[in-house]
C-alpha cells in the first residue's frame, strides 16, 4: 500500500480532519484489522478441518477473479464518469472469441484475444456514449444483447482448447501451509486479476493519470477549465477497462472451464456492479467484496455437498445472492458515486 | 517594483502604456443563434491594473471574457496577449499564454483536496507517481507568497466559499498567470470576504498581475478598480477611471444602465399597525447540533420592514430556516398573525398561515430549474383555485397569471414557456419575487433579495418590497449587505452570535456602529 496520494475520499471525509500522519496510521490499522481477523479466522478453521476450509476458500479465490476483473472494469469507467452496464456482455463476448482462438492459435493468443475483446466492445460502448451521447444505460444494454445474441447464434460445438492454461507455482511461497497453496498456486488469470487490483488503485490514487480520471468522473468541467480534454480520457478509459472483462471472459471459457457455453456469463457482469458499490468504487473494498461473495459460494457449495442442513439446494445457492444483497444494503447506505457518474459531458463554446 | 500606491501605478503616457500593455482586445463580435452577445468590443490591460467591467446582467460580460480565456471563438476581431493572436486555439492555449480565469461557478472537485485541485492538469510526476507533497509544499508557499490563507491538504468541499475561492485563484497563480479574470468574484462572499478579496486584488496587481474583474457593484469598482469599461447590451458604452472625481456611482450606475437610477430608494414613512410576527426565546440548533440562534426576541408589524443584519454564520439564515418551517427549532415560540407555530410546521404550513419567503439560496429553495416561468410562478400554489378544479390544472389561469406577472415585475424571458434555469440570475430572482410578492401576504421574509442580482433589478426589488409594505405588509429583510439594510429598514436588529444584540431605529441608523455590533464590540 502507497500511502502517497491515496487520499480517502467520498465516504471517509471525517478522518481527514486530523493529521495527515494520525490519518495513515489509522487507516493502515483499519484496512489491515479485518484482514488479519480473516485470516486467523482461516487458520483456526484450517486447523479443524483442512480439506473442507481449502475447498471453500479455492472455491472463494476462483468465483472472486471474475468478478474483480469485471468490477474493476466498471470501477475505472464510472470513475471516469461512464456507467457501463454492458460489462455482461463483453465478459460474455470475451469468453466467447478467446474459446474459439485458442481453439485454433492456442491459450495464449485466446487470452489476449478476449482482453481485445473487451477493448473493442469498450470502445463501442464509449463511442456510442461519450461521443454521440446515447443514453449509457441504452448502449450498455445494447452491447449486453448484441453479445449474447451473437455469441449464441455464431456457436459451434466440437471445438477444443489447444492446451491448457498453465498453473504457476511461486518457488517458496507455495509452500505455506493453507496460503501457499491458495494464493501462490494459481493459473495465470487470477494471478492477473490480483494484480489488477494493485495496479488499478496505484494508478487511481498515485498517478497522474488517476487524478484526471477522478476529476472527469466527479466534476467534468473543473478538469476542462484545467485543460484536460474530458471526452477523450473517458473514451480511453472505457475503451481500456473493457480489456479487464474481456480477460474475465478468457478466465470463464479457458481457466474455469475449459470450454464456451451458450450464455455462460450468467450475469457475473451485473453482480460485478453490485460489488463494485459494495466496495464503494475502491479497488481493494471492491476486491474484498468479490472475495465474500466467492466465500458465501463456496460454503453454499459445501453445505450442499455436506448435507449439513437439510434444506432445498434452491436456498442455498440463494445464498450468497441474498448475503451480497444485505452486505451492498448495509455498506451502501453512506456511499457516495462519482459525481458526473452515467452524465455526459458537452464542452462549452 | 513601484512602490507607488497601484491603482495609481500608471501614468497615462502612450510610451509606457504600449511598454506594460499585457493583453489586447480589437473589435471582438460574438453572436449566438438569435443574439449578437458582443458586438465590436475592444479593450486593453496593462501590467499592473485592474480594470473592471461593469454591465447588468446579460451586457455580454460573461462572454467576452470566455472569448479573452479561449471558450469561446470570436465570430470577428482578435485577441493578443504580450503580442501573440489567441487565435482559436482555444482554452488551454490560454492558459499557457498567462491567462488565468476564475469562474462564476467554481471550478473545484469537491472531494478532492486543495493540493490535487492546483495541479490538476499542471501536475508534477516523478516516475509516473504523482508528487503531491510537493505540490502541497508549492501550494503552500504560494499561499503565504500572494496572502491566500487555505490550507493545501484540506479537502475543498469542507471549505468556505470564500477559500475555495481562494483555491481558484492560487489555481491560476500556480499556472504562472499574469493575467487573472474573475467573474462576479464578490457576488457569493460576504463583506467580510469581499474585503479580504479586494485587498487579494490589490496586492496581486501591485506585483505586477493584471486583472480583469467582472461586476455590477459599484461601490467595489470605486474601491478597487484602476480602469472601468461599461457594457450594455454587448457593446462597450463607456469607460471611466474611478481617480477622476466626475467618477461616482451614480455616473457609473447610469451609464450601465442607460438611464438615471435611484440608488438609495425614497420611502416614505412606515404606518405601523398591528403586530404580525412575534418571536419569542427562539432557539435553534445548526446541522452539528450547536446553538446558533440563542433566544432571540424579534417582533414585526404590519407596515414597516424590520431589517436583520449579521455576519454569515451569526444564526441568520437558520433563523429564517426555523421561521420559514425549513428547520426544526428547539425552544421558544413563534406566532404568525396571532396563531402559534407548531414545532414541526412545514414550509407549506408557515405559507398557508400568509408568509410569503424570498429564500437565500434561489438555486436550491426558489424554484425549479427545468420547469416553465409559467409553473414557477404558481410553485407554491398550483394545486389551489383557481390554478386547478377538482385536481385538475387549469393551465389557461396559469397562463393568464404568468402574463401579468412576467409584465407587472418586469422578467426579461423570451417567452413564459421559456425553463426558468436558463434566465440570467437577476431574472430568476425576479421571477420568485413576482411570485411570493404576488400572494399580499400578512408577513414576507426576504433573505438576500438581491444577491447577485444586477443594479437596475437591485432597484426594482428594492421598491417591490417597498409598496408591499405600504400596502400594509409586514416585512422582515435579511441581508448580509449592510446598504441593503440601511436603504429599506424601519427598525434594524442586529445579529451577533446567535442574539439580538441590539435594535436601531432604520432612519439615521449609523453604519459604523452597526458594524461594531455586528462584529461583536
Amino acid at each position: 500500500m502507497n500511502p502517497v496520494g491515496t487520499k480517502p475520499h467520498a465516504t471517509n471525509v471525517a478522518l481527514l480532519t486530523n493529521a495527515p500522519h494520525a490519518t495513515r496510521w489509522k487507516r493502515w490499522v483499519r484496512a489491515m484489522a479485518p484482514a488479519t481477523i480473516v485470516l486467523v479466522l482461516c487458520f483456526a478453521s484450517y486447523a479443524w478441518d483442512g480439506r473442507q476450509t481449502t475447498a471453500v476458500l479455492r472455491a472463494a479465490i476462483t468465483f472472486a477473479s471474475p468478478l474483480i476483473l469485471c468490477a474493476l472494469t466498471g470501477l475505472v469507467c464510472e470513475r471516469s464518469g461512464v456507467v457501463n452496464i454492458g460489462i455482461e456482455g463483453q465478459l460474455l463476448a470475451g469468453a466467447f472469441v478467446s474459446f474459439f482462438v485458442s481453439a485454433k492459435y492456442g491459450v495464449f493468443w485466446g487470452t489476449l484475444a478476449g482482453i481485445a475483446t473487451g477493448v473493442v466492445l469498450g470502445l463501442g460502448l464509449s463511442v456510442a456514449a461519450v461521443k454521440f451521447k446515447v443514453d449509457q444505460i441504452i448502449a450498455g444494454t445494447v452491447v449486453t444483447i448484441l453479445c449474447f445474441g451473437l455469441t449464441s447464434f455464431l456457436y459451434k460445438q466440437g471445438r477444443v482448447i489447444k492446451g491448457r492454461m498453465p498453473t504457476i507455482k511461486i518457488p517458496g511461497l507455495s509452500k505455506i501451509p493453507l496460503i501457499g497453496d491458495l494464493l501462490f498456486s494459481n493459473q495465470v488469470i487470477t494471478y492477473l486479476a490480483f494484480v489488477s487490483v494493485f495496479v488499478v488503485h496505484f494508478a487511481l490514487f498515485s498517478t497522474r493519470w488517476g487524478l484526471r480520471t477522478r476529476a472527469v468522473g466527479e466534476h467534468p468541467s473543473s478538469a476542462d477549465t484545467a485543460g484536460i480534454n474530458v471526452n477523450r480520457l473517458r473514451l480511453l478509459n472505457v475503451a481500456a477497462a473493457g480489456g479487464l472483462a474481456g480477460l474475465g471472459g478468457a478466465f470463464l471459457s479457458l481457466q474455469n472451464a475449459s470450454t464456451f457455453s451458450r450464455g455462460m456469463s450468467a450475469n457475473l457482469g451485473f453482480l460485478a456492479l453490485a460489488l463494485m458499490i459494495t466496495g464503494r468504487w475502491r479497488p481493494f473494498l471492491t476486491a474484498a467484496a468479490a472475495l465474500f461473495f466467492g466465500f458465501c459460494k463456496g460454503m453454499a457449495a459445501q453445505l450442499q455437498f455436506k448435507q449439513v442442513v437439510n434444506i432445498p439446494p434452491q436456498f442455498v445457492n440463494a445464498l450468497p445472492y441474498v448475503l451480497t444483497l444485505v452486505a451492498l444494503t448495509v455498506f451502501s447506505a453512506k456511499v457516495r458515486a462519482p459525481a458526473a457518474a452515467g452524465v455526459p459531458y458537452e464542452h462549452e463554446g | 517594483m513601484e512602490t507607488l500606491e497601484p491603482s495609481r501605478a500608471f501614468p497615462s503616457a502612450n510610451a509606457q502604456e504600449s511598454e506594460t500593455l499585457l493583453l489586447e482586445a480589437r473589435h471582438l463580435t460574438k453572436r449566438f443563434p438569435g443574439v449578437i452577445a458582443n458586438s465590436d468590443v475592444s479593450l486593453q490591460l496593462h501590467r499592473g491594473e485592474i480594470l473592471a467591467l461593469l454591465g447588468e446582467n446579460g451586457a455580454g460580460k460573461s462572454t467576452l471574457v470566455k472569448m479573452l480565456f479561449g471558450l469561446y471563438t470570436p465570430d470577428e476581431g482578435d485577441i493578443l496577449v504580450d503580442g501573440v493572436a489567441l487565435g482559436t486555439k482555444g482554452t488551454q492555449f490560454a492558459i499557457a499564454q498567462g491567462i488565468g480565469m476564475v469562474h462564476q461557478h467554481f471550478q473545484l472537485v469537491p472531494v478532492m483536496t486543495v493540493a490535487e485541485n492546483v495541479v490538476l492538469g499542471a501536475e508534477m510526476v516523478k516516475g509516473g507517481r504523482l508528487r503531491i507533497r510537493e505540490a502541497e509544499a508549492a501550494v503552500a508557499e504560494l499561499s503565504q507568497r500572494y496572502g491566500l490563507d487555505v490550507d493545501p491538504t484540506a479537502l475543498v468541499e469542507d471549505l468556505s466559499v470564500g477559500s475555495q475561492q481562494r483555491v481558484e485563484i492560487l489555481k491560476a497563480l500556480y499556472r504562472k498567470a499574469k493575467i487573472l479574470i474573475l467573474d462576479e468574484p464578490t457576488a457569493v462572499l460576504t463583506p467580510q470576504e469581499t474585503n479580504e478579496l479586494l485587498n487579494t486584488m490589490r496586492s496581486l496587481a501591485s506585483q505586477g498581475t493584471g486583472i480583469i474583474f467582472i461586476t455590477h457593484k459599484l461601490r467595489e469598482v470605486l474601491a478597487v478598480a484602476d480602469r472601468v469599461q461599461v457594457l450594455r447590451g454587448g457593446r462597450v458604452v463607456g469607460e471611466a477611471r474611478p481617480s477622476e472625481p466626475a467618477t461616482t456611482q451614480a455616473s457609473l450606475a447610469e451609464m450601465m444602465v442607460g438611464r438615471p437610477v435611484l440608488l438609495a430608494i425614497d420611502k416614505g414613512p412606515a404606518h405601523e399597525g398591528i403586530e404580525v410576527l412575534r418571536v419569542s426565546g427562539l432557539s435553534v440548533d445548526d446541522d452539528r447540533g450547536q446553538r446558533i440562534v440563542d433566544s432571540v426576541d424579534l417582533s414585526v408589524r404590519e407596515g414597516e420592514i424590520v431589517g436583520v443584519a449579521g455576519v454569515e454564520g451569526n444564526g441568520k439564515r437558520e433563523f429564517v430556516e426555523a421561521l420559514c418551517g425549513m428547520r426544526a427549532y428547539q425552544s421558544g415560540s413563534i406566532s404568525i398573525g396571532g396563531v402559534e407555530l407548531a414545532h414541526h410546521a412545514s414550509p407549506k404550513d408557515v405559507a398557508d398561515m400568509g408568509v410569503s419567503h424570498i429564500p437565500e439560496n434561489r438555486e436550491k429553495h426558489g424554484f425549479v430549474g427545468s420547469f416553465s416561468v409559467a409553473d414557477n410562478l404558481v410553485l407554491n400554489r398550483f394545486d389551489e383555485e383557481p390554478y386547478a378544479h377538482l385536481g385538475l390544472r387549469q393551465f389557461d389561469e396559469v397562463r393568464k397569471n404568468a402574463h401579468e406577472l412576467v409584465d407587472r415585475f418586469d422578467v426579461r424571458t423570451p417567452s413564459i414557456e421559456t425553463s426558468v434555469g436558463s434566465l440570467s440570475g437577476g431574472n430568476k430572482q425576479k421571477v420568485i419575487v413576482a411570485r411570493e410578492l404576488s400572494q399580499n401576504a400578512k408577513l414576507i421574509v426576504a433573505s438576500q433579495p438581491t444577491r447577485g442580482v444586477d443594479v437596475g433589478s437591485i432597484e426594482f426589488i428594492h421598491r417591490q418590497l417597498v409598496s408591499a409594505r405600504d400596502a400594509g405588509a409586514a416585512v422582515l429583510l435579511v441581508s448580509a449587505e449592510l446598504d441593503e439594510i440601511l436603504s429599506l429598514s424601519d427598525r434594524i436588529a442586529v445579529m451577533s452570535k446567535g442574539r439580538i444584540v441590539a435594535i436601531l431605529d432604520g432612519e439615521g441608523a449609523d453604519p459604523n456602529q452597526i458594524g461594531q455590533l455586528m462584529a461583536g464590540g
